[in-house]
């Protein structure tokens, strides 16, 4: 009998920064944005509309210790405690469940508020391909939805599908992407679209002689089609973002932009917090708006 | 706004989009709500504060089924929803 660990080939990289040139004890508003997901949680602060921090980690199986977990590791690295957030905003699969939330907002919302943030205001059209829906999300310069559609039911082309398809090919999740494209003729797409089958069907395709790599080609490309037929229902117009961790996925990125016949827009922020990042936006103006009408009251 | 309410899975393409701009201000006295045999409209208060109609939650996983009876098999020959519907905000993709 084998003692030894079993590999968690689907686990990415949680990542937790604060922005070390930016002092939270000046800022007149600190709002904070918790995005719990189905598959991860992130926690974003902004101060004075700017992010300052975030955390990126996986959800548990308790939405609000989810939650918690997400803002008390951004809250340690950056000294500050939750009382000093003036204003949290919920938005995801659990945003109901941020015991300390405001307010709740749809991550549809949310996503468009945080692409436009961090693409820039001529972003209009959105994916965000998450752990397990996938959106797409047409918007205005200001990132305000103007036209949306979301599936939840199937996971074929969200992150949880190809967690699975790394579990399975044995090599790390982050690897997928590039090993993509590692090889002679590019396959033609799995058939199956769901994901229980595309799996029984990437082992049919081992067995035939595909390599490893062929077998995630194939899945990449699957997943690419599968999402562009979604984002075309809404129509795609210039410029181009992707929300979600299978952002960080180049394998289905590159396919998803061939097949679309556009790039992408590029960030330096990571694609996993736009939902959070978004909700945190949407506090601060809400914030500023009673602000103002406080200040107009007292005048 | 245009909301997309449904799915898409391997038997075909279920939505019910609803222009919420044509929803706000509603002239058709929110007959959607009635209109639909099973109850799926719902008013509620979106993201931007707007009150608009929305299909309800419990009913958007199993659009396919549950409009079956409102499509030409079911003997009507015009959606309820949509004819109710006089600003023209409702659409089924199917």
């Amino acid at each position: 009998m084998s003692t030894g660990e079993k590999k968690e080939y689907w686990r990415w990289e949680e990542s937790c920064w604060i922005d070390e040139g930016k002092n939270w004890r000046d800022a007149k508003i600190i709002t904070a944005g918790i995005d719990v997901g189905s598959v991860s949680s992130q926690a974003v602060i902004c101060v004075d509309g700017e992010l300052y921090g975030y955390n990126s980690m996986r959800t548990g199986n308790n939405s609000p210790d989810s939650a918690t977990n997400a803002v008390n590791a951004v809250l340690a690295k950056s000294g500050m405690k939750l009382e000093d957030i003036t204003y949290v905003i919920g938005t995801g699969y659990g945003r109901v469940n941020v015991p300390f939330a405001h307010k709740a907002i749809t991550e549809i919302a949310c996503h468009a508020r945080g692409a436009n943030y961090m693409g820039g205001s001529s972003i209009r059209t959105i994916l965000d391909m998450g752990g397990q829906d996938c959106k797409a999300i047409h918007c205005d310069e200001k990132g305000k939805v103007t036209n949306f559609l979301m599936n939840d039911k199937c996971a074929a082309g969200t992150g949880r599908g190809m967690e699975v398809i790394a579990d399975l090919m044995q090599i790390p999740i982050a690897e997928l992407g590039d090993r993509s494209f590692d090889v002679d003729v590019e396959p033609a797409a799995v058939s199956s679209t769901c994901v229980v089958f595309a799996k029984s069907e990437a082992l049919g395709l081992l067995k035939s002689g595909y390599t490893k790599n062929k077998v995630i080609a194939a899945y990449c490309q699957a997943m690419a089609e599968r999402v562009v037929s979604l984002i075309e229902r809404i129509g795609v117009e210039n410029d181009f973002f992707i929300t979600g961790g299978i952002a960080k996925n180049s394998g289905v990125v590159k396919r998803i932009e061939k097949l679309l016949g556009t790039t992408a827009a590029d960030t330096k922020y990571d694609s996993q917090i736009a939902g959070a990042l978004g909700a945190a936006l949407f506090g601060y103006t809400l914030m500023q708006k009673q602000g103002a009408a406080a200040a107009k009251a007292a005048a | 706004m245009i909301a997309n309410y449904g799915y898409k899975d391997g038997s075909g393409e279920f939505y019910i989009s609803i222009d919420t701009d044509k929803c706000l201000v509603c002239t058709a006295q929110r007959a959607c709500l009635t209109a639909c045999p099973k109850g799926m409209f719902e008013i509620m208060t979106d993201d931007y504060d707007d009150e608009v109609a929305a299909v309800k939650q419990q009913f958007r996983r199993t659009l396919a089924y549950d409009c079956t009876g409102c499509k030409p098999a079911g003997g009507y020959t015009s959606l309820p929803c949509s004819s109710a519907c006089t600003p023209g905000a409702i659409k089924h993709s199917w």
